[in-house]
């Protein structure tokens, strides 16, 4: 990524953290907020933060979710120590999911994770192994507005 | 709408975040899945779920929702009134089921959006 950004800020996601999870993604939308970006990128970002930190907390093992806002886009590195994901292509569709039975009752485990990121993102990258868990690159492209306030 | 009204209308109990009843309700949605919520809601629905824990928390306010109704006479987690207290978002409970608590607000004239 060329140029430097104007802000950078990594959350640390702590594995199997039911009760933090969110959090991340919370503080990442209001640091957004107060920069001054339009809702509508504001409420893109919220969705793919979200999934992805909840994917750390339940399937990475834990990890850490990297904020860099730059001029023109808000890139998310999303970084688990877990064990991969085997077929990413099986993976993007609705409806996968390896939830266990706990989490469904929690009404996660729906299979819309990485769709709703893909869907939320204007380009996302996703790079994972069994040795090194993954890694997602998501990039939301926008301008800072300031004028807009809903 | 605003949220204060249709608390008052379907006799539903302020669990959490009083402070966000003011809110204007601009449609409904019924879900007990997370992702799909994420996904698909809007801001300023109101969120009608089976769900208790603290997670749901952080949905509505990642989504900016007007607040969250809990159905049939289930009780909301302290961890979620915590987090929803701090965030000012509505929690409300009911003992009526979702396909009723959701009927009633459309009759209100609460649609999807």
């Amino acid at each position: 990524m060329p140029g430097k950004a104007l802000f950078q800020k990594t959350f640390t996601i702590k594995k199997d953290d039911f009760a933090n999870a969110g959090e991340a993604s919370v503080q990442i939308k209001n640091i957004l907020k107060d920069v001054g970006f339009d809702s509508s990128v504001i409420r893109r970002v919220a969705v793919a933060s979200y999934e992805a930190e909840m994917n750390v907390v339940m399937y990475g093992g834990g990890g850490n979710v990297r904020l860099a806002v730059n001029p023109d886009n808000v890139m998310l590195v999303v970084e688990d120590k877990g064990p991969g994901i085997p077929d990413v292509d099986q993976a993007m569709q609705e409806g996968f999911s390896t939830a266990t039975d706990e989490m469904r009752e929690m009404g996660f485990g729906a299979g819309m994770g990485l769709p709703n990121i893909k869907r939320n993102s204007d380009d996302l990258k996703i790079i994972t192994s069994p040795d090194s868990g993954t890694r997602l690159e998501i990039c939301i492209r926008s301008s800072v507005s300031g004028t807009e306030e809903n | 709408m605003k949220l204060s009204d249709i608390a008052a209308e379907l006799g539903l109990k302020v669990e959490a975040g009083a402070q966000g009843l003011d809110a204007e309700v601009t449609g409904g949605y019924v879900s007990d899945l997370l992702s799909d919520v994420i996904g698909n809601c809007t801001a300023g629905q109101l969120w009608i779920t089976l769900q208790v824990h603290d997670n749901i928390v952080a949905v509505a306010t990642l989504k900016e929702l007007a607040g969250i109704v809990i159905i049939n006479g289930k009780q909301v987690s302290a961890n979620a009134v915590e987090k929803a207290e701090a965030e000012g978002i509505p929690i409300l409970s009911t003992q009526l089921p979702a396909y009723e608590t959701a009927g009633r607000l459309y009759q209100l004239g609460i649609g999807a959006d």
